[in-house]
């Protein structure tokens, strides 16, 4: 809830800093001239700052929970508590005064484990205890145990601080909070703060190191490369496979009665099947291994590519074929001079939905199976808790599939400038 | 002989619902070499269905064609046609598109860069002639396109309404384009319109078709495309027969537009 309006916020109070007080006396093109702007798209330009902006905040978010060393300590948001606090607590015998003894309690980093301090016993029948407790994690006292009268004997905790508590209850205390157990031991929890564990979200500088050692040293016996260009070379082969089948087979439904009468069943029915749901017959008939994910990402190829062939042919106008006929062309170069490049910007769409659905699926793959890749790289890390590892996977998963995205894009208007203009 | 003849051609189109179009009725018609046929009529005349029959495109369910003696049964290089927009291709360049035909025949480079080029001169495209096709207005366009399809040196050409997506005045420049061409080239043409003006500044012979089926309404004979060649087609049209003629046709076709109109109306 405080991440979410801290973010709001951020997005708020940038808004109006940039746009009222920065960009007041902005550019004077034709578009900022227009005085109608809601409702016209094309008026709407992505606002780099607020791009920039947008990037900074989640790395800025991201280190003020989980108390980056890259900020200044005073943007941290509070952390864990760490160091020595005490409460007391009061206990009572039936036929007795009751009697106050204090509880120290260490709560140490994590990663170096600390004895509990040494304590003076004190009098009454009471005495007062110590306890170290890991940062993050909550401690059962049972102070009653160096107790001159305990459990047994009928003793029970009646206050902590003072203030009543009885089984169930909480009570709040300098550091933290007692909850007395139900069956009547404290139990204290020191304050937790708003920071992430890093169990649950390492900080970026964590992470960026991890990148750096997986990147040096590998991981399962396999460099970050090898993992990497795994996964990639498994969505290429796949791809060209299914690619280098669909799109002709798409051509042939596009012109043969028979081949669209035979064939649409399958390409239809097969189309709406998620690869995803393809990986465990996949891995029955093929294995675990490389022939097995090859084939699947064929198959996640094959129908994409073979449909964007078909509406490719279908879609050339009629009048580009008879002028290419009554030009003297013969079927053959009426198929290479008209349908096919007629039909290249549907492919290039087709490649692209295609790539982007292979990268995702062979992710996926590797998640239920895999010697090496990326998908394996992060399920074998979440096995071990390593979540800054699972974490490096999925930016580097994000960066290559963006990256792909953007090569078939610049390909596309390199090879077919023609697209959106017949 | 010479020339293109049409002899007693029918066309009918079977629905789906098991009724049926006739969409032309005993359209017979001898056109010499080199003469320039307009053809006139309202929408669902079956102008259109006649030029794709003639061009190859449609098999008549009768009658047969002839163009300079043998029988007209598909679609062939000796009938170039140039439709309304949306027929060059994109993906090659203006020189490319107007080269098309010759590169299909196989003909050597350098006879094709000399007709490209000579043909890019008389459309006054010499400048564009590596822009592509999508980066030319219009008129440009259709400009590649007559030249694209004169660049096959056909015996006939038809023009599919060419000039229909033109505004005004581009209009009225590339008409006189196809009057110089016409003369200059010495073609056949038959050039679907839907515009009563164009029909009378351009065809040397003038068809009104009649719907319903499809049939030869009226036939012209006109002075205005000869006097056109080498004059203004602003002053041909303050010729004395201009403006009657073209209110005798405008209302022939007002009449059978209002009589569809009332057809339509007696069906439902």
């Amino acid at each position: 809830m405080i991440p979410l309006l801290m973010y709001i916020a951020i997005f708020v109070v940038a808004f109006f800093l940039v746009t009222k007080v920065v960009q007041g006396a902005g550019v004077r093109d034709y578009t900022s001239l227009k005085t109608v702007t809601f409702g016209d798209e094309s008026a709407v330009r992505p606002n780099r700052a607020a791009g920039i902006i947008s990037i900074l905040t989640i790395f800025l978010m991201w280190g003020v929970f989980t108390g980056s060393s890259l900020l200044p300590k005073f943007l941290h948001a509070p952390g864990p508590f760490v160091g020595d606090t005490t409460f007391t607590y009061t206990a009572q015998v039936e036929g007795q005064a009751p009697d106050d003894a204090t509880v120290t309690v260490r709560v140490f980093p994590r990663e170096t484990p600390e004895d509990a301090p040494e304590v003076d016993p004190g009098d009454g029948f009471a005495k007062n205890d110590a306890v170290a407790i890991a940062q993050w994690r909550t401690g059962l006292i049972r102070v009653d145990a160096n107790d001159d009268l305990k459990k047994a004997d009928g003793a029970r905790v009646i206050a902590i601080n003072g203030q009543k508590i009885a089984p169930g209850e909480t009570v709040q205390t300098e550091n933290g909070s007692v909850t007395l157990s139900d069956k009547g031991t404290p139990n204290f929890e020191p304050t937790k703060g708003w920071q992430m564990e890093p169990l649950y979200l390492p900080a970026p500088e964590e992470v960026w190191t991890r990148t750096l050692q997986i990147a040096s040293e590998g991981f399962r016996n396999f460099t970050l490369l090898e993992h990497l260009g795994y996964s990639l070379f498994r969505v290429v082969l796949g791809f060209l496979l299914g690619a280098v089948v669909g799109i002709p087979l798409g051509y042939a439904m596009g012109l043969s009665n028979w081949f669209r009468g035979w064939f649409d069943p399958i390409v239809e029915f097969m189309r709406p099947v998620p690869p995803l749901a393809l990986i465990p017959l996949v891995i029955i008939w093929a294995g675990i291994g490389e022939a097995g994910k090859i084939i699947l990402l064929f198959l996640a190829a094959l129908w994409i590519m073979a449909i964007a062939a078909r509406s490719g042919v279908s879609g050339v106008k009629i009048s580009k074929v008879h002028a290419a006929y009554s030009l003297g062309a013969s079927k053959w170069q009426i198929m290479r001079y008209v349908i096919i490049p007629n039909s290249l910007p549907e492919i290039f769409t087709g490649a692209r939905v295609a790539m982007g659905v292979c990268w995702g699926t062979v992710v996926a793959a590797e998640l239920v199976a895999a010697e090496q890749g990326a998908g394996m790289m992060i399920m074998t890390a979440s096995k071990f808790q390593n979540t800054d590892i699972v974490i490096m996977g999925i930016i580097l998963i994000g960066v290559i599939g963006f990256g792909i995205d953007m090569l078939m894009r610049a390909a596309e208007r390199f090879l077919v400038p023609w697209k959106g203009k017949g | 002989m010479t020339g293109l003849s049409i002899d007693k051609l029918s066309m009918r189109f079977d629905l789906p619902d098991g009724g049926h179009v006739q969409a032309l009725q005993d359209v017979s018609l001898d056109l010499k070499a080199g003469e320039l046929l307009s053809v006139l009529g309202p929408s669902g005349c079956g102008k259109t269905t006649l030029l794709n029959i003639v061009a190859g495109f449609l098999a008549p369910t009768s009658g047969v064609m002839t163009l300079n003696g043998h029988q007209i049964t598909g679609p062939d290089a000796e009938r170039g046609m140039v439709f309304q927009q949306g027929a060059l291709f994109e993906w090659m360049s203006v020189r490319e598109n107007v080269g098309f035909g010759p590169s299909m025949k196989g003909m050597p480079k350098n006879n094709k860069k000399e007709i490209v080029d000579h043909l890019l001169d008389v459309v006054g495209l010499q400048d564009f002639k590596e822009k592509a096709v999508y980066e030319l207005s219009g008129g440009m366009q259709q400009r590649v396109a007559l030249a694209r399809c004169l660049a096959n040196d056909p015996d006939v050409i038809l023009m599919d309404e060419p000039l229909g997506a033109l505004d005004a005045l581009t209009r009225e420049k590339m008409q006189s384009l196809v009057l110089k061409l016409w003369k200059e080239t010495g073609k056949t043409i038959i050039l679907i319109t839907h515009s009563v003006e164009e029909a009378l500044l351009l065809g040397e012979r003038l068809i009104v078709m009649a719907p319903r089926p499809g049939r030869i309404h009226k036939e012209y004979r006109l002075p205005f495309a000869e006097a056109g060649v080498n004059a203004d087609l602003r002053e041909v049209k303050k010729h004395p027969e201009f403006g009657p003629r073209r209110e005798e046709i405008l209302n022939m076709i007002w009449d059978m537009e209002e009589e569809i109109m009332g057809t339509k109306e007696d069906a439902a």
